[in-house]
Formats: C-alpha cells, structure tokens, sequence
C-alpha cells in the first residue's frame, strides 16, 4: 500500500518535471531573445530538475541516495537563481539590451519595423531628458 | 517511469545544444551549455537508478558544483574580460560604459 502510493507518487513528481524540462527547453529553443531564453532557462531548470530528484528520492533504497539527492537539490535551488542572474547581469552590463515594444522589434523613425540587430552593433538608446539618470 | 524521465530530459538536452550551437549572442551559448549541465547532472542520477548502481550520484553531486563555478567563471571573464586583475582592487573598464548603472 505505501509502495503503490510512493509510485504513484514518483509517477506524477516525474511526469511533472519531465515536462517542466522539456517546455524549458523548449522555450530555450524557440523564445526571441536572451532575456526571455534566460526566462524559460532559470524558472523551468529549478523547478524541473527538482521535481526530478524528489521523484528518485522517493524510490530510493537506502537512506544515503536519500541524502545524496537532497544534497543535489539543495544545491541546484541555491545555484540555479544565482547563473540566472549572473547571465543576466553579464549581458546587461555587456550592452545587450532587452527586446521592447508591441512588435518586438527596434523600429527606426518612418522605416518600420527592424530587424533585431544580434550582431550588428547595440539597439538605439532612448536618450533620458536632462537631470535624469539611468538605473 | 526512470525510462520515461530519462527520455524527457534526452530531448530537452538536444534541444538545448540546438541553442547552444545556433545561439547568436555569446550569452545565449552560456546560458544553453548552463542548462545543458543541469540536464547532466539529472541525467547522471537517472542513469544511477536505470542500471540500479546509485553511485553515480556522487559523480552528479561532483558535477552540479562544476558546473556553477564554471558559468559563474565565464560570466566574470565576460563581464571583465579577465579573471585575475579584478582581485587587485582595480576598477575594471567595463565593454559598455554607457550601459553602466549606478
């Protein structure tokens, strides 16, 4: 009886993340640009991968795999923030700005929509009023 | 249901090396060998439970930590374009200075 509950419950905790991974990847794949790859990269890892070692926890045999998985997911919950935010502030502070707008695109005066400009230097800035700082 | 799992996170690994080798900016490719790591790591124990040797937990447990400091490493060394002078105590010149906010 409590084996059949452990899993079903390892079904569900598994099914669960296995989609949480790979809707994660997914979004890494197909999302425009990098702030919201970062988006789907850092809130799916955690939760995912997570999910996935709680899931082997339960079926676990002995009590050291037991503590073994809660090591690794202990850590992946402290460190997977952290590499989120530390690639976000690397592409900030490095010139690489967010996609804004309604279209997605950086469109210049009377020309439309642009293309984004991945390579070919920064986005235009919008130039702040006097007095006014940035941040 | 490791099978399952194990499945799951093949795919998703691929679609993260697709990013990964794709990826137009430097930070797209970080963040897609980041999350390939993670994948490893979960890989790693469900391989353990799959061939019933949860040894392997330890190698998985060995590298979550890698791969942190590896992604954190080269941010920093994006971010200043070197690892050792920042430890002097010396402002490093940023690439964008326009885009600095303080």
């Amino acid at each position: 009886m409590i084996e059949l509950s452990l899993d079903i419950l390892s079904w569900a905790l598994f099914v669960a993340g296995g989609i949480l991974v790979f809707a994660g990847a997914l979004g890494v794949l197909r999302f425009p640009d990098f702030y919201t790859r970062l988006h789907a990269a850092g809130v799916t890892d955690t939760m995912g991968a997570d999910l996935i070692l709680l899931a082997m926890a339960l079926q676990a045999d002995d009590l050291s795999t037991v503590v073994k998985l809660l090591f690794i997911f202990f850590f992946l919950l402290m460190t997977s923030p952290v590499s989120t935010h530390a690639a976000a502030h690397a592409a900030f502070v490095g010139g690489l700005n967010p996609l804004t707008g309604r279209s997605l695109t950086y469109a210049k005066e009377g020309e439309g929509p642009q293309p984004y400009p991945y390579d070919a230097g920064r986005p235009p800035r919008v130039t702040l009023p006097e007095g006014a700082r940035r941040g | 249901m490791f099978a399952v799992a194990t499945v799951a996170v093949i795919v998703a690994m691929a679609l993260v090396l697709a990013r990964a080798i794709l990826g137009p900016t430097l930070y797209d490719r970080v963040l897609a060998v980041n999350s390939f790591g993670t994948k490893t790591v979960l890989l790693l124990g469900l391989t353990g439970f799959l061939t019933g040797r949860p040894d392997f937990l330890d190698i998985a447990l060995l590298y979550a930590l890698l791969n942190f400091v590896a992604t954190i490493a080269i941010l920093k060394f994006f971010r200043y374009e070197a690892l050792a002078p920042v430890m002097t105590g010396d402002v490093p010149e940023t690439r964008a200075e326009d885009t600095r906010h303080d």
